[in-house]
């Protein structure tokens, strides 16, 4: 059957890690893991990110998960959403796989999200996490191991309020821009006394060595989430990020156990700090182990193993966390700094904004089931 | 039996043997690749009619694509979340039916075919490539930055397009349908060229002053043939928002639009049926080189090089021989 | 909005046109002189893009990246000429669409391999990294930024020089409107052709690496720009290099003020949110919208130089 063969070849790009022989257990089948996250492109840093720390928890357990064997098939999406879409399609109709997740961007997961629980899959976001997912459209076979979009926003609302600020410039993209200088000039022009930026990936290095450039650095301060002011962002800002306060649900300077052996081991294996992505590709991991440790390996029990993420019993590197009603975390939220240490431009925990804090979206989702 | 016959009989019993085929060796999967290749296949013929008989390269096809699918995408968005349509001057809340859906796709499609092509039509040669590369980027920008139909993210398609009596969300009849409305199309398209209107427009191509001295208003003959080909252009992109359950304005992009001349030029230039063997050429190798290396594209590159420069008449006359020239 | 503010942005206008010139000139020419529609053109963008950053991050010499970055776009537009592009001219422009396409494919997968997926960054020189006062009053303006408008104020000055007055020069402006009969002459059209487009080529390569300390340096970047640059000569006229400096600085600025002053103007009307959405849906079409009247009004361009 050649059609059968072509598309036997067809399996895309894949990292596999294959099961172990010999150590079979009798559940032996393997889950099977499908992450679709970006690898190319300008934001490809942080689906690398995910991957790696996805991977790190993987390779750390010898290709396993919860005790039983993973086969994890890592596909890049570009960034775009709709070979995202067709990569999940693949993965659902040919793979047959049983847990997606690593999706990046929210325009994609809005896009990907739907089509897997739809199918009666479980998707594990590891960072995306668009309002619409966590409100009305909440799902029982959706879980977001990361945040809600909003919680380190609200965290530096809060942060900024608190420290005095009254007139804060807020900037954020409608859609992919590279060059701010128009946005710079305006927002000079407004004279506020903080800037406060939303702009993922390759758009915030951009935007935060552009405002240097301009030399508001020294004149109005900077605020952003955690992820525009993550490890791999500083390499390329450099000296320009100085000062800046983020918000970030996990550091990697943050007390707890099993923190502390993920950036041992992470640094270890990568030769790099671990950024916000890589520890939530690490939860994920984690989270779905500890879900296929509790239904011994039968995953396609959906309602068991839906029953087990929900509890998310494991130790996660960001210490208190657990699953509100519309399966998004109720965690905490720490503010950072970006400090010089030595050579490195690096984050540096500054306290804690807000304890156990919920998304303002868990009220209105009803579980669709 | 004469060789172009039989080359286009065994290409129809192929086609109608996808799903059955792909259901014993137990690749699914493989019918919805299938219907993407004759979406594209309908996609690239519509564009073929203009480039291959009316030598008006248009390097922004795809915004017809796009337009159809986000017509589709629209009102069936209205229809899920029970709002109107906005800009109308009646009160309509959209609606699932393919029937309404799918003609509406066209009309809009050949709608905005009639004015990009008045416009570009003004022109000839390069500026004409390089303008209608630009309107369909006007659009794609359009759409990019358009918040209320979800700009950049792009709208889900929560339910297919309904056919009474036919399931679409069933992978093979979405298969079948899809090819009947291929061969429609082929067949149709196929009449024009070979009408008086056709002959008009292929002579166009040889020699447009000569025509224009007999007083033949040429122009206006290209402006139909693009508003068809604009038409034949949306009702693929009604199947491709079916298809793939979402639009985005990624389906605008130019590269979209250099995807599908390479689909004409890769089946052959001016034979019509030719995009069905440039679709599956490049999808199906698209998905097969992938499986071996992820820089595809390295091998595709230069192999598009080749083509242009050493195998003009296309995969569809090498296989079909001389007598597809007479298509 | 302030004076001060339209002065800040007419010249982040002119920066923006200024980057566009420099990919347009080179376009031009090649479309003027060999009838060649090069896709292409924006792959050479970024190759020099790549190899500013590559030399900056081995030498950490600016005006070396810069060189570099000159040198490597002109040989790769040199032996992609010789190689396959040369093959093209006198060919139907659709197949010179199609194969620049594949062109195109073939030199993002090639940078992919190289470089790998991920973007890269580049810092502009200590010397230009800061800001500079420029009027009293107004507000510091990015150096950086400014050298860039004069480089390319240099270039065009440079090119008009060459074009006018050298031989060279003589030769472009009569292969753009009598290529036969330079190539009757005697002249070795073959080597004009090539010299030429690694003219093009090299121009290309300045721009990438001028936008490098701006940009993400990543595949792809050379479509973005290649688009908007065929936006320019259609609105200068192809073939004409004058049309190219006009077109851009147009383009350059009407984009820049849709962007900075639409959803202000409109948040006069409207609440901010809506006001920002529409205003950039606007500015993002509002190029396309310039050149379609531009079109309708003079279907060849503002300068026209070349027949069809």
């Amino acid at each position: 059957m050649r059609l059968r063969i072509l598309l036997l070849a067809a399996v895309a790009c894949a990292i596999s890690v294959p099961p172990l022989p010999g150590a079979a257990a009798e559940t032996a089948k393997p889950v099977k893991i499908g992450m679709i996250t970006t690898l190319s492109g300008a934001g490809a840093a942080l689906g690398i990110d995910i991957r790696d720390g996805f991977k790190l928890a993987v390779d750390s357990q010898g290709g396993k998960l919860g005790g039983v064997p993973v086969e994890l098939t890592v596909v890049d999406d570009g960034q775009d959403v709709e070979a995202a879409k067709q990569i999940a399609t693949r993965m659902l109709k040919q793979d047959d796989v049983d847990v997606i997740t690593g999706i990046v961007w929210s325009n994609l997961a809005m896009a990907v999200v739907p089509t897997v629980t739809r199918a009666g899959k479980v998707y594990v976001s590891a960072n995306a996490g668009p309002s619409a997912l966590a409100g009305k459209g909440c799902h029982e076979n959706y879980f977001n191991v990361a945040y809600q979009n909003d919680n380190q926003h609200e965290a530096m609302g809060q942060y900024v309020t608190d420290r005095g600020f009254r007139r804060v410039y807020l900037l954020a993209p409608n859609y992919p821009e590279v060059d701010y200088a128009a946005e710079i000039a305006n927002l000079r022009a407004a004279k506020p006394d903080a800037v406060f930026f939303f702009l993922p990936g390759g758009m915030g290095v951009n935007f935060v060595k552009q405002y240097a450039q301009a030399g508001l650095a020294r004149e109005i301060p900077l605020f952003g989430p955690g992820f525009s002011f993550d490890e791999d962002i500083l390499k390329a800002t450099g000296d320009a990020a100085l000062g800046v306060a983020n918000t970030s649900q996990w550091a990697w300077d943050l007390d707890n156990p099993a923190n502390a052996a993920f950036v041992a081991a992470f640094r270890q294996a990568y030769g790099r700090t671990p950024t916000l992505y890589a520890s939530q590709g690490y939860d994920a991991a984690q989270l779905i182990g500890s879900a296929i440790k509790a239904v011994n390996g039968h995953v396609g029990d959906t309602d068991a193993f839906r029953a087990a993420l929900r509890r998310a019993d494991f130790a996660s590197v960001r210490g208190p966390f657990r699953f509100g009603p519309n399966q998004h975390p109720i965690q905490n939220i720490y503010v950072r700094e970006v400090v010089r240490s030595g050579d490195l431009i690096t984050n540096r925990l500054a306290g804690t904004v807000f304890t156990d804090h919920q998304d303002a979206y868990a009220a209105e989702c009803r579980m669709e089931r | 039996m004469r060789r172009r016959s039989v080359v286009l009989a065994a290409g129809l019993a192929l086609l109608l043997a996808v799903p059955p085929l792909a259901a014993i060796a137990g690749e699914p999967f493989a019918v919805t690749l299938a219907s993407r290749v004759l979406i594209y296949a309908l996609a690239a013929a519509s564009l073929d009619f203009i480039v291959g008989y009316g030598g008006m390269v248009s390097f922004g096809h795809a915004a017809f694509l796009g337009l159809g699918a986000y017509t589709v995408g629209i009102v069936a968005s209205h229809a899920f979340d029970g709002t109107a349509v906005p800009l109308l001057p009646f009160a309509w809340h959209g609606t699932d039916s393919a029937l309404i859906q799918w003609p509406l796709a066209m009309l809009i499609s050949a709608l905005f075919a009639l004015v990009i092509g008045a416009l570009s039509l003004r022109t000839a040669g390069v500026y004409f490539i390089m303008i209608t590369l630009a309107f369909a980027q006007m659009l794609y920008h359009l759409f990019l930055t358009l918040p209320t139909y979800g700009g950049q993210d792009g709208l889900n398609l929560w339910r297919r397009s309904e056919i009474p009596g036919l399931d679409l969300a069933d992978d093979v009849s979405f298969y079948y349908l899809t090819l009947a409305l291929l061969i429609i199309s082929l067949l149709i398209l196929k009449r024009l060229v070979h009408s008086r209107f056709g002959m008009v427009l292929r002579a166009g191509k040889q020699n447009e002053p000569r025509l224009q001295a007999l007083g033949i208003p040429t122009v206006r003959y290209k402006l139909l043939a693009f508003v068809i080909a604009g038409a034949f252009g949306g009702l693929a992109g009604a199947l491709t928002v079916n298809h793939t359950e979402f639009v985005g304005p990624g389906l605008l992009h130019w590269t979209r639009s250099g995807e599908l001349l390479v689909i004409v030029i890769l089946g052959g230039l001016g034979s019509l049926y030719g995009s069905v063997v440039g679709a599956a050429v490049l999808l199906i190798l698209e998905e097969v080189i992938a499986g071996w290396t992820e820089h595809w594209m390295i091998v595709l590159g230069p192999f598009l090089v080749l083509v242009v420069l050493f195998a003009r008449r296309g995969l569809y006359g090498w296989l079909a021989g001389r007598e597809a020239e007479g298509d | 909005m302030t004076a001060q503010l339209v002065f800040e942005q007419t010249l982040n206008g002119l920066q923006q046109g200024v980057m566009l010139f420099l990919m347009a000139a080179g376009l031009t020419l090649v479309f003027g002189i060999m009838h060649l529609i090069n896709l292409a053109h924006g792959s050479l963008y970024m190759v020099g893009a790549y190899a500013a950053a590559t030399v900056i991050a081995v030498t950490g010499n600016f005006a070396l990246a810069v060189a570099g970055a000159v040198v490597a776009a002109g040989l790769t537009g040199m032996v992609v000429e010789l190689l396959a592009l040369r093959r093209l001219y006198g060919r139907d422009h659709l197949d010179q669409v199609l194969a620049t396409f594949g062109v195109i494919l073939f030199f993002n997968e090639l940078v992919k391999i190289l470089w790998g997926a991920q973007a890269l960054f580049m810092a502009p020189p200590a010397w230009l990294a800061g800001s500079v006062p420029i009027l009293p009053g107004a507000a510091p303006y990015p150096a950086y930024r400014l050298f860039i408008i004069a480089v390319g104020l240099v270039v065009a000055l440079g090119l008009r020089q060459l074009i006018v007055g050298t031989r060279l020069g003589m030769l472009i402006r009569a292969g753009a409107t009598h290529r036969d009969m330079v190539g009757a002459l005697g002249v070795n059209i073959d080597r004009l052709f090539t010299l030429v487009f690694a003219l093009g080529a090299a121009l290309a390569g300045l721009a990438g690496a001028m936008a490098g300390p701006l940009l993400a340096i990543e595949v792809g970047m050379g479509e973005t720009i290649l688009i908007l640059t065929f936006v320019v000569i259609i609105i200068g006229g192809i073939g004409s290099v004058r049309g190219a400096l006009v077109g851009a600085l147009l383009v350059g600025v009407v984009d820049t003020y849709g962007r900075a002053f639409l959803p202000l103007a409109l948040r006069t009307l409207l609440p901010p949110a809506a006001a920002d959405g529409l205003g950039a849906s606007i500015s993002g079409i509002a190029i396309y919208v310039l050149m379609a009247g531009v079109l309708i009004w003079r279907p060849r361009g503002l300068f026209q130089a070349y027949g069809g």
